[in-house]
């Protein structure tokens, strides 16, 4: 019998390892497994890479991770967002190193993880300071970077509803970066905010097929 | 006596060049203003970076879906119509050519159509890109809306862009509070310009060199 779902969110993220690459889902605070990433925190697992769109704001989630000073790297699109004094201030101390992706490029680099890709080439950031070091074709009469895969050890990821099968349903713009998460990890965690029995879900609606789900657990909002 | 236009006058004028249909995305910060004054005789469906398509406006006070947010961050609404999909999905419609209007602010244009808009030469800051460069690469229209001089009175529309480059050669039609300008092999080739901006003033004020269309027109922005 398949049951992914777990009854804790310690459970959830218990074996996460010190120098791990933890894909964390959300969009500013659209769609953020805060959560999970609390439990990552009390689980104590350290010189983490963390890969997710925006560096944090405020007091909890990711800026709490970068705080206790648990994260080593970030790979991030957008650092800079209110509120995220936390990373701003461990970047200009050189405690925290930054990788800068282009959000596209971030997102199609976890993809081609998923997809079992060896990579891309994309004209996103090609005449750009971003492309330096990296290999530069014309392809199609344009200039395009040769962009490498983005695996992970771990996705932490929001959802709406699950079933036993880690079948998963997103709820509006919340859904962001974790269908391509999923994918990419080596483990995959999801809070949800409400379990359905097998079956419960609309198989035509199903966004996250349970394959690319390791975990499900269950946060009440 | 010159006369700018006013940030809403040119959001008022990209908007009259935007055709009934189209598929749009609106960078943050002036481009939003497009929205506000799209004519009801149009249909236009806009595409947020977090996987959003038929965006509406910012709901009523205390309706707000704290996850339902624009690439600003800031509270939206969905229209009839609209859907949600995930964020390769969003970049795939940017990338992938599918959407036909980009309207986005700048820094610096060149003359080539370089666009520089997401860093300046500040080092206290941490680098930040965000979407801006897969929106630059990748729709069928790149439209930049911007002032024709920053703050303090230095060119932004320029030979070649100083600041770090967004992407090369893919700037269409640059709007600013003082003219309307295409980018062309022979560099930006002014269309409109405002009441009372003559060439030479317009000139004075752009670190390119202007060409002027045969059939100068003063911007009407309805």
């Amino acid at each position: 019998m398949i049951d992914k779902r777990v009854a804790t969110l310690a459970e959830a993220v218990a074996d996460v390892a010190d120098g791990a690459t933890v894909l964390v889902g959300g969009f500013g605070n659209s769609g953020v497994p805060v959560e999970l990433v609390h439990a990552l925190l009390e689980q104590g697992a350290r010189d983490l890479t963390v890969v997710t769109n925006n560096a944090g704001s405020g007091e909890t989630d990711i800026a709490a991770l970068i705080r206790e000073r648990r994260v080593r790297r970030i790979i991030c699109s957008y650092p800079r967002s209110a509120g995220s004094v936390w990373f701003e201030q461990f970047w200009r101390a050189g405690e925290i190193e930054l990788e800068l992706v282009p959000q596209g490029t971030l997102s199609e680099r976890m993809r081609a993880a998923g997809a079992g890709l060896g990579g891309f080439f994309t004209p996103t950031g090609a005449d750009s300071l971003l492309a330096d070091g990296k290999e530069v074709r014309v392809l199609d009469g344009r200039r395009q970077v040769f962009e490498r895969p983005l695996p992970a050890d771990v996705a932490l990821i929001k959802a709406d509803r699950a079933d036993r099968w880690g079948n998963l349903v997103y709820r509006t713009a919340a859904r962001n970066f974790g269908p391509t998460m999923a994918t990419a990890a080596a483990l995959t965690v999801v809070q949800v905010r409400e379990f359905v029995e097998l079956g419960g879900l609309d198989p035509e609606a199903v966004v996250t097929p349970g394959i690319f789900v390791d975990r499900v657990v269950q946060v009440a909002r | 006596m010159i006369r700018p236009l006013s940030p809403t006058d040119v959001a008022r004028r990209v908007a009259r060049d935007i055709p009934d249909g189209s598929y749009v995305n609106l960078g943050i910060g002036l481009p939003t203003l497009v929205a506000d004054v799209v004519g009801p005789d149009k249909e236009i469906v806009y595409h947020s970076e977090n996987g959003i398509l038929g965006m509406g406006p910012a709901p009523s006070p205390g309706e707000e879906d704290p996850e339902l947010i624009n690439a600003g961050k800031q509270p939206v609404t969905l229209l009839p119509g609209g859907s949600f999909f995930h964020h390769t999905d969003a970049f795939v419609m940017m990338r992938g050519g599918h959407l036909d209007v980009s309207v986005l602010g700048a820094f610096q244009v060149s003359e080539t159509g370089d666009l520089a808009n997401w860093a300046t030469d500040e080092a206290a800051l941490p680098p930040a890109v965000g979407g801006a460069m897969d929106l630059a690469v990748g729709a069928k229209r790149v439209l930049v809306m911007t002032t024709h001089t920053t703050r303090d009175g230095r060119p932004k529309l320029l030979p070649r862009c100083t600041y770090p480059l967004t992407a090369a050669a893919v700037v269409d039609r640059v709007y600013t509070d003082l003219a309307v300008l295409d980018l062309c092999p022979e560099g930006f080739v002014v269309r409109e310009v405002a009441p009372g901006v003559t060439p030479e003033g317009l000139q004075a004020v752009t670190g390119a060199r202007l060409t002027f269309a045969p059939d100068l027109t003063v911007v009407h922005p309805d």
